[in-house]
């Protein structure tokens, strides 16, 4: 009901959905004033097998927009509304999901999310959602991981087109929280470099990572809270507790880049994020006093199989 | 020669089995036919007419093509094997030359130029290649019924009344109902896919018992993978107890399929056909349908390794990687052997014993020892390190958010280099964590009681309530150690007092580290000191004095 009264403020731009097939992987994301990020986000997302992106437009000025119109697999949506109110985007990706989602294997990620999965140099996407289907499954876990350049984030400016993660190549390995939200059987992941380096003294307040990005949708579903919950809660129930482990990727974040800067600025004047902004202060903050995020113990990303080695991300038993 | 004679047709036929990719089907179809070899195609029933048109149109005519009485196949019942007796009765009726029958599904894929399999089978043209064991030794039975399948009623279909199914079962268990076994049929299992003789294949489609038997195992459960197993055993006298088809199943029973990245591992197969392939798979279908097979070195068969491979898969699903806790990986409370990934120690009391304990212990295990990892201000790392291997910070704020995450985190990302750390009562003891290392069967844990005091006594630091403080740490020193004394560890565990551990400092000492250690190479003179304790018996007595309850180190007497 929520999603659906969100959903009048959206008003679509250009929409292509006739143009889905089934069997089509959808694509959903809220955006706003990334017109440097897309071509890289799209086209990375493309080759994956994604057949088709449903984008909400939040009132960007830089260009987005028409970019966007521009291209074929992609539909959208723009509002004017405040980010804050739709729970952060997420009524409104609701109603398109329950719109258009319903039986399609729908992946809900930003700009700067990019779904790594266990042999997703050699599989496209549809290999893993067929595979998942066949095991009964309907969601996908891939843990948020941020990542970040050596030196100060603004040393080496990001070119449209460009792999983000030239630049933000390390990430941390192996300084995760990890606990149960009993409630929704979620698991509560915060931690990397976030926590690290801005939550020092404050480590509840660090960022939930957990994600659960991928769901072969249907219209009793819902996302709860970003894509970190889902309802029915049976969704989040993504893990192993026997000490067996299920497939999962990961979501390289590739935040830290120095377009970040003026975001969080942006951001801050506009207080539209989660629990007053606080994260931005921070990176705002931090961003400016040490500039660093690198440390000695930082581990250069290769691919996906250092990935799985480092146990941030599970084959599970799909061989 | 006339140049356009009708070449001679193989001694190999194919029967296909088909419901999906009918794409797919249709190239490997063709690839059996440029070879000459016969092929009789059965595409399920559920199969819609527009699609059964589209597939006749991608194949075309060809005079060894046929398509064989359309039945609706659903998995684990009769009509798989009536769909695959009548491909294989027109395949005998119709192609004379054919001496052998491979048995193959739609997402099968050759893995051998067809010249090379009709070569070897034509050595071998009275064998028969069908898995084909008793069920009395098949333990590999994935989904529980085993001998059951043959001696209970199965009307109905599992995949659509799963319900009604089970139901059924647990009556028939209940009340005994149990069905005989037609003589002198031995019930025997295997793999479904098989490659049988003309002579074999004959003496089963025309037994004179067929009806009886075919009545029979219309109410068996899955007789797809009994039927010919169990029938070949009363015609045939040379079966080679093996399938020709590679499959691999997963722990639920159902086949892995094989992709692209799978070549390599595919060229070292002893069979000469896998199933299932991905249908999308096209560097597979690109390379094994065409002539690469036969242009390339060939390589030595390693089934081995396949088989290891997917046993490895298994084994990372039901069992997962000890010590390692992440989204797809969180074990229950209790659930596993091992909380953590490797051995590590803990000592309590020791640091304030002996002198300069972390830096004799490092140099003589050659570890990097770190000192009180749990202290209030921070993380005491080796070295003083403010951040650690797999970037953990030394903040005592996020290690206290999460401390057996903190513990189990570390331990994970220094695999390979065994952990020392000291720990004792003025550290942030928390009793998750003290539960969580007892309970490790990783963790050695070696305290000397009492010595929490010796700081004091050393008057390295002041409070103002000695006393009180002392009972502090008293009493938590109490709940760590009753912990350790429970029945519930599985950690290896050392205590004893100050007084005890006086008596014989450096056989304890040498003891706890060479349990560790096993090589750690140090002699009775590269012992580290006990550091003096002169006065300290005077001290005791001075806080008895104030008030301090006799219990603690009450056996301590220089």
């Amino acid at each position: 009901m929520r999603a659906l009264r969100k959903s009048l403020e959206l008003k679509s731009r250009v929409n292509r959905t006739a143009a889905i097939r089934s069997g089509d992987i959808l694509a959903f994301t809220t955006l706003r004033n990334e017109l440097v990020r897309l071509p890289y986000f799209l086209d990375y997302y493309r080759a994956q097998g994604v057949g088709h992106f449903l984008m909400v437009d939040n009132a960007s000025d830089d260009g987005t927009t028409e970019y966007l119109e521009g291209q074929k697999d992609v539909s959208l949506w723009v509002t004017g509304a405040s980010y804050k109110a739709s729970c952060f985007g997420v009524d409104w990706l609701n109603h398109l999901q329950w719109r258009y989602g319903a039986g399609h294997w729908t992946l809900v990620v930003d700009v700067d999310e990019f779904l790594v999965y266990p042999f997703c140099d050699t599989r496209p996407l549809h290999a893993l959602t067929d595979w998942l289907e066949s095991q009964g499954r309907k969601s996908f876990s891939a843990m948020l991981l941020d990542m970040y350049p050596k030196g100060p984030v603004t040393a080496h400016p990001y070119a449209s087109g460009q792999n983000p993660f030239e630049i933000a190549r390390w990430f941390d390995a192996c300084n995760y929280s990890l606990k149960r939200n009993p409630k929704l059987q979620n698991l509560w992941v915060q931690g990397g470099v976030r926590a690290r380096a801005f939550h020092g003294d404050s480590p509840e307040q660090a960022p939930a990572l957990n994600k659960t990005p991928l769901v072969h949708w249907s219209r009793k579903y819902a996302y709860v809270s970003s894509t970190h919950m889902l309802l029915p809660r049976g969704l989040n129930k993504v893990y192993d507790d026997g000490g067996g482990e299920q497939a999962s990727g990961v979501l390289m974040h590739a935040k830290f880049l120095d377009t970040i800067v003026a975001k969080a600025r942006e951001e801050l004047h506009r207080g539209q994020h989660y629990a007053g902004s606080r994260e931005y202060i921070a990176y705002d903050k931090g961003l400016q006093d040490q500039g660093d995020l690198w440390c000695s113990f930082s581990t250069e990303y290769i691919n996906w199989r250092q990935l799985e080695i480092l146990g941030l991300m599970s084959k599970g038993d799909w061989a | 020669m006339s140049t356009d004679a009708r070449p001679e047709t193989a001694p190999l036929g194919v029967v296909m089995l088909c419901h999906t990719a009918l794409h797919r089907a249709a190239q490997v179809a063709r690839f059996w036919l440029a070879a000459n070899c016969p092929v009789v195609i059965h595409v399920d029933r559920a199969v819609g007419a527009d699609q059964m048109e589209a597939f006749r149109k991608d194949l075309g005519t060809h005079p060894l093509l046929r398509f064989s009485t359309r039945f609706r196949c659903e998995w684990g019942t009769w009509p798989i094997v009536a769909a695959t007796q009548a491909a294989a009765e027109q395949m005998l009726a119709e192609f004379e030359q054919v001496e052998h029958v491979l048995l193959t599904s739609g997402a099968c894929i050759p893995l051998r130029p067809a010249a090379e399999m009709t070569d070897w089978l034509a050595q071998r043209h009275d064998v028969d290649f069908i898995e084909s064991v008793s069920i009395g030794h098949a333990p590999w039975i994935k989904g529980g019924l085993s001998e059951e399948r043959f001696t209970l009623h199965f009307p109905l279909s599992w995949k659509r009344q799963k319900y009604a199914f089970d139901m059924l079962v647990d009556l028939q268990r209940r009340f005994g109902i149990r069905r005989e076994v037609p003589r002198p049929l031995q019930p025997h299992m295997g793999s479904q896919w098989w490659c049988l003789s003309r002579k074999t294949l004959q003496g089963i489609l025309t037994h004179p018992k067929r009806a009886r038997y075919d009545r029979y195992f219309k109410r068996t459960w899955i007789p797809d993978e009994s039927y010919f197993q169990t029938m070949v055993r009363i015609v045939s006298d040379r079966i080679e107890s093996r399938s020709l088809t590679l499959v691999k199943f997963d722990r639920n029973g159902r086949p892995n399929l094989f992709y692209d990245d799978h070549l390599q591992l595919l060229r070292r197969s002893d069979c000469f056909v896998a199933r299932k392939i991905w249908p999308d798979a096209h560097r597979l279908y690109d390379f094994f349908l065409s002539d690469h097979t036969t242009r390339e070195a060939p390589i030595d068969p390693q089934p081995a390794k396949i088989d290891r491979y997917f046993e490895l898969a298994a084994k990372q699903r039901t069992e997962g990687r000890a010590g390692l806790y992440m989204q797809s990986r969180f074990p229950l409370e209790n659930s596993v052997n091992s909380k953590t990934a490797a051995p590590y120690s803990v000592f309590c009391g020791f640091q304030q014993l002996f002198e300069n304990f972390d830096f004799w212990l490092g140099s003589v295990t050659n570890c990097r020892v770190h000192g009180h990892l749990f202290a209030p201000e921070k993380a005491e790392f080796h070295g003083g390190a403010t951040v650690y291997h797999g970037a953990i910070s030394n903040s005592a704020a996020l290690r206290d958010y999460n401390p057996r995450m903190f513990l189990a985190n570390l331990i994970w990302a220094t695999r390979g280099e065994r952990q020392c750390f000291s720990y004792n009562s003025r550290d942030n003891m928390n009793s998750e964590l003290n539960w969580f290392m007892a309970t490790d069967r990783n963790a050695q844990i070696s305290v000397i009681s009492g010595c929490f005091i010796l700081p004091l006594f050393r008057g390295e630091y002041k409070v103002d309530d000695v006393l009180g403080h002392i009972g502090w740490l008293q009493r938590r020193e109490q709940e760590f150690i009753s912990i350790l004394q429970s029945k519930w560890t599985s950690a290896d565990i050392r205590v004893w007092t100050l007084a005890e551990f006086l008596q014989s400092p450096q056989e304890f000492l040498s003891q706890t580290i060479r349990a560790a250690f096993p090589d750690a190479r140090f002699s009775e003179a590269d012992m580290p000191q006990s550091r003096p304790l002169d006065g300290f018996e005077e001290y005791l007595a001075q806080l008895r004095n104030l008030g301090l309850p006799p219990v603690l180190l009450q056996d301590y007497k220089r």
